[in-house]
């Protein structure tokens, strides 16, 4: 049921933009207009939202110690997990942003009976969000060629390596392949998977339909399609130096494609998709475990009625007295 | 919501599946044995908590206050300006469900609503409807809803079904902490005067006594008195427990358990027995008489309220430094909030080991030391005189308690302890130990007798592990280093593992410690025969 | 056609068949984390139904040894015992065992007019099932136990504080506050 909503929310914006371009002719607008607005917000909206966490203060020290504490000298500690420096804290978010260190982290599978396969849902998880979030980035890489005039040589070299296959598949990179399978994979455990599917929100249904419909206009515009690529780079060019140019013949489903992405983006800021800039933000990985040896500050500490010695003296006088114990008031 | 009250047509309604259901719309039916009862009014008046009532979970009318709703949603957006842990964490959730099948609610009942995600979930959703573009907008179909008084009860049912163990922020992978969220969660319940009172009537206790389980100073002398009789029944040897005593060089704080409950007692007669060998100079306070806290599991202010009686007693009593006992969340306290709470603890010195001259530099601001820490390095530095044989009758297993191991990293100080006090050691599987150790089950304000199904029942995922080693190894001894263990592990095992009992590591330490002048042992610290084969457990 | 010999040839299906049955009893179904988590110790629940099912399967088809059967059982029971369910649904996957029979093997038993056989097995089931209500009775019975000891402990504990406390003269009235010596269950 959430899926259908999202994937409806997603065909209807896959249809706005169509008509809007073949039907309407608003070609500037979906060209320059709607990107430039998109990447307005985006970067008001990521701005803003870390803006608002940061200001936010971290009243208490919690880093989740997931190793040995650095304590008496002969004592190994793991230096990474249980953080005793800020290398170690560098070193752990660095683990943990480009490895996905924590959900790589699976129980260790006891095979009692040989006859069962293990299915070690957790590590193909991991897999799988690497995957997507990697050939992403390489994407988005190769997309930055488009601004670009003329083409540094590193990144045709990376083109070049991510389009190995292209001997055999014209026009498709390993990140398409990768990215699309990455996908496929993470909607369908939101679907097979009963406990997944129970906390899995329209929401969570509409950001993987989105980044699906635009990865896959992405390749159909490359192969199937055949865009007008010198069009696009004028294009891109022109938007990046401020001067926007529409070149004609670009065909609508370009612009589905830049529509998505425009919605992706503006989208963005309000989603879960800050889950990106958040993960730097995250206390209980980014603190060094060293709360008994340096002293955190909450900046909102305030004095709070406490039951002092001399009450407590007080009210049980006679009992300590009774007992022979010392009192301050005798 | 009238407990089981079953209507006629529902008596031949068995059902083999139960239906299943969107988690949005609450749901909650307070099944006895699975919640444990509500603080009574008394004693929040006692601690000038708001809203005071007598009023009962299983009944319809929580006779909530008038602006109950106004007071939340106030709460919330206080939390959220106040704590990045909490705004970040309702924000960033992408729903990926690595942390479902970690939490041991989850794993021993399959209620979906113990998903670390879900438990979470339910406050979300109120925070999306208030506080978020999209929830206001889009409502239910962004995963947000109204505040009610079902939200409510669902909230009580769920948060106080979560231990605070953090086992799910470590397969997290933006670190969300569902203890963070289930710590605000408590907090935003007793603006409205909902507590439990497992929780509330110990933290009443322990601010006018000085300790949870109500002891006054006398009891307390008591109680260690007759500690030290034991001590001489088994030894030989007379010790001396000070108490109260100003100048000393070191102050010990540990759990009231210790010197009240059992099996604890003999861990305490441990804690004694090493002191006096080593002649440390040291006090114990009939004030501070609780190193555990369990305002930790109510409100950052009320930790922070029981927990100055600590820093105030050693300024008091003019100390060096302070000795902590075997606690779990005692030390999630003193390790990551204490100096934050009450410090600076400028008036005490770097605890050093009179005894090694050992720096402990690890707690150089907190002034602070794990006894494990401290018995760790005087083994490592040949101070104590140890016969492991003393402990054969055991073959053991340590359990790691969840706040010592995730919210700390103590680790290895006390495996080196056992390792030199005891023969026969055998790990549980990996999955289950150190940081991804499971809770006992019942901590964090759970383990009161009218919850003990849902403690049995989240306890399982433990309890396996241990019946585990038991049958590979004939394990019949469970150690660890927390006093709510000790109290709730010897049920959960009786239940699951009957075979296997449970001790503190210091039990072991004071069974092995082979004191100058002490009589030949004829009985271990528990009065049982002490080479007697007899003692073998059936393996 | 020999009944006994198409329940052990069908094994494999019926067991399996069973075990999904008895997952779909809990609130997320037989493909969700418990029936699918194949680790012991990750997921205690659904390897422990699984393992005891095939020694209940086996021990059916053989001489139902009573000592083995009661292990098996006592292992399902123990758990379903502190799980939501109400006596007739926490014994009930025993019967379930007959669902998955039929469901199996429905065609084999109408074909080969086998029902004398199937009475005859599900007699065996029945006689299971009365072996389950007694261990789940004596699991509850332990369940009541233990809580009972802790009530008593605490109580205990609670003379205990109060008896020391009485022996003093001129203690405050600890009447109206907490502590003292007040059970710590309401």
């Amino acid at each position: 049921m959430n899926a259908l909503y999202a994937f409806f929310a997603v065909a209807l914006l896959m249809l706005v933009a169509f008509f809007g371009v073949w039907g309407l002719g608003w070609n500037t607008l979906f060209a320059v207009m709607i990107p430039y607005a998109a990447l307005a917000i985006f970067i008001i909206g990521l701005i803003y939202r870390v803006v608002k966490w940061a200001r936010a203060p971290v009243p208490f020290h919690i880093p989740t110690t997931c190793g040995q504490q650095k304590s008496l000298p002969w004592i190994k500690s793991d230096r990474i997990e249980s953080p005793s420096s800020t290398m170690g804290v560098v070193a752990r978010m660095a683990m943990e942003i480009l490895l996905f260190r924590s959900l790589f982290r699976n129980d260790k599978v006891q095979l009692e009976d040989k006859k069962r396969v293990t299915f070690q849902g957790n590590r193909v998880l991991w897999l799988g969000g690497l995957v997507f979030h990697w050939s992403l980035l390489i994407i988005l890489f190769r997309h930055s060629r488009l601004f670009m005039q003329p083409v540094p040589d590193f990144m045709i070299f990376v083109r070049d390596i991510d389009g190995i296959l292209q001997g055999l598949i014209p026009a498709v990179f390993i990140t398409d392949i990768a990215i699309l399978m990455a996908l496929t994979y993470l909607f369908l455990r939101r679907v097979v998977f009963p406990q997944v599917r129970y906390i899995s929100l329209p929401s969570d249904y509409f950001a993987l339909f989105l980044l699906l419909g635009v990865v896959i206009l992405g390749v159909l515009v490359k192969t199937a399609w055949k865009v007008d690529i010198e069009g696009v780079k004028v294009l891109a060019m022109g938007m990046f130096t401020f001067n926007p140019v529409v070149p004609e013949g670009i065909g609508p489903a370009f612009y589905i494609h830049i529509f998505l992405a425009s919605v992706l983006l503006a989208y963005f800021p309000f989603s879960k998709l800050m889950h990106g800039p958040g993960i730097f933000l995250s206390p209980t990985r980014n603190l060094i475990n060293n709360s008994r040896a340096v002293r955190h500050i909450n900046p909102w500490d305030y004095p709070v009625k406490v039951h002092t010695y001399e009450e407590w003296e007080d009210e049980f006088r006679e009992a300590i007295r009774g007992v022979g114990l010392p009192l301050e008031k005798e | 919501m009238p407990e089981e009250k079953l209507k006629p047509e529902e008596i031949l309604d068995i059902s083999y599946t139960p239906p299943q259901k969107d988690w949005i719309k609450p749901d909650v039916k307070f099944k006895k044995g699975s919640f444990g009862y509500a603080a009574q009014g008394k004693h929040l008046k006692y601690l000038d908590l708001p809203n005071p009532r007598d009023w009962r979970p299983q009944e319809d009318d929580w006779q909530l206050p008038e602006d109950w709703e106004n007071i939340i949603v106030k709460g919330i957006k206080e939390r959220l300006g106040k704590n990045r842990a909490f705004q970040l964490f309702l924000d960033v959730c992408v729903r990926c469900g690595a942390c479902a099948d970690k939490c041991h609610f989850f794993i021993g009942s399959g209620d979906p609503k113990n998903m670390p995600v879900m438990r979470t979930e339910l406050l979300r959703s109120v925070y999306r409807k208030n506080f978020t573009m999209a929830g206001k907008i889009l409502g239910k179909l962004a995963g947000a809803r109204d505040l009610s008084v079902d939200v409510i009860k669902e909230w009580y049912y769920y948060f106080y079904q979560c231990t605070e163990c953090r086992r799910c922020s470590v397969f997290c992978p933006y670190g969300i902490d569902t203890c963070e969220i289930t710590m605000m969660g408590r907090e935003l319940l007793s603006l409205i005067g909902i507590n439990a009172n497992w929780v509330t009537e110990p933290v009443a206790n322990c601010f006018r006594t000085g300790n949870h389980l109500g002891v006054p100073p006398h009891a307390f002398k008591t109680s260690i008195d007759s500690a030290l009789e034991d001590i001489e029944d088994v030894t030989g040897i007379k010790v001396d427990a000070p108490i109260n005593k100003k100048g000393a060089e070191i102050l010990f704080i540990t759990p009231s358990a210790d010197y009240f409950a059992l099996p604890h007692w003999y861990t305490l007669m441990g804690y004694l027995m090493l002191f006096h060998e080593i002649g440390l100079d040291y006090t114990w306070s009939a004030y501070a008489s609780e190193g555990g806290n369990f305002g930790f599991f109510q409100s950052a202010e009320m930790a922070k309220r029981l927990n100055a009686k600590i820093y105030a007693e050693a300024k008091r009593l003019g100390v060096k430094w302070i000795l902590g006992g075997e606690c779990g969340h005692m030390w999630r306290v003193i390790h990551q909030y204490m100096d934050t709470y009450n410090g600076p603890a400028d008036f005490m010195e770097e605890p050093v080991s009179p005894i090694t001259g050992t720096k402990f530099e690890n707690a150089r601001s907190t002034k602070m030391v794990h006894i494990c820490e401290f018995t760790a390095d005087l083994i490592h530095n040949n101070k104590l005189k140890l016969d492991p044989s003393r402990n054969d009758k055991w073959r053991l297993t340590f359990h790691d308690s969840c706040n010592t191991s995730r919210g700390m990293g103590l680790l290895e100080e006390p495996r080196y302890v056992i390792n030199n006090t005891c023969n026969n050691f055998f790990e549980m599987p990996d999955n289950t130990i150190r940081e991804r150790t499971f809770c006992c089950g019942s901590g964090a304000g759970l383990g009161s007798d009218e919850n003990m199904e849902m403690r049995l029942r989240g306890g399982f995922p433990r309890a396996n592990a241990v019946r585990y080693v038991h049958e590979e190894h004939g394990v019949n001894l469970l150690s660890c280093i927390c006093a709510i263990d000790r109290a709730t592990l010897p049920p959960l095992l009786e239940y699951w593992v009957p075979e296997v009992q449970v001790s503190g590591v210091h039990e072991l330490v004071g069974n092995a410690l082979v004191m100058k002048g002490e009589k030949e042992r004829t009985t271990d610290l528990r009065g049982e025969p002490l080479n007697g084969k007899e003692g073998q457990e059936d393996v | 056609m020999d009944l006994g010999q198409a329940i052990s040839q069908k094994k494999a299906a019926i067991l399996g068949k069973w075990f999904r049955l008895i997952m779909d009893t809990y609130p997320l179904d037989a493909s969700g984390f418990l029936g699918r988590e194949k680790d012991r110790f990750a997921n205690p629940v659904g390897y422990t139904i699984s393992r005891e099912i095939e020694v209940l399967y086996d021990e059916l088809l053989q001489d139902m040894d009573s000592e083995k059967l009661a292990a098996s059982l006592d292992s399902i029971i123990r758990i379903r015992s502190v799980q939501d369910y109400p006596p007739s649904e926490a014994v009930s996957f025993v019967f379930l065992l007959k669902k998955a029979i039929r469901e199996e093997l429905g065609d084999d038993i109408s074909d080969n007019q086998a029902y004398a056989d199937l009475l005859a097995f599900e007699a065996r089931i029945d006689k299971l099932a009365l072996l389950a209500l007694d261990i789940y009775t004596k699991c509850r019975e332990k369940i009541h136990q233990i809580r009972l000891n802790e009530v008593k402990t605490e109580t205990e504990r609670a003379f205990r504080l109060l008896e020391i406390t009485r022996r003093m003269h001129d203690v405050p009235d600890a009447e109206e506050h907490p502590g003292d010596g007040e059970n710590l269950s309401p």
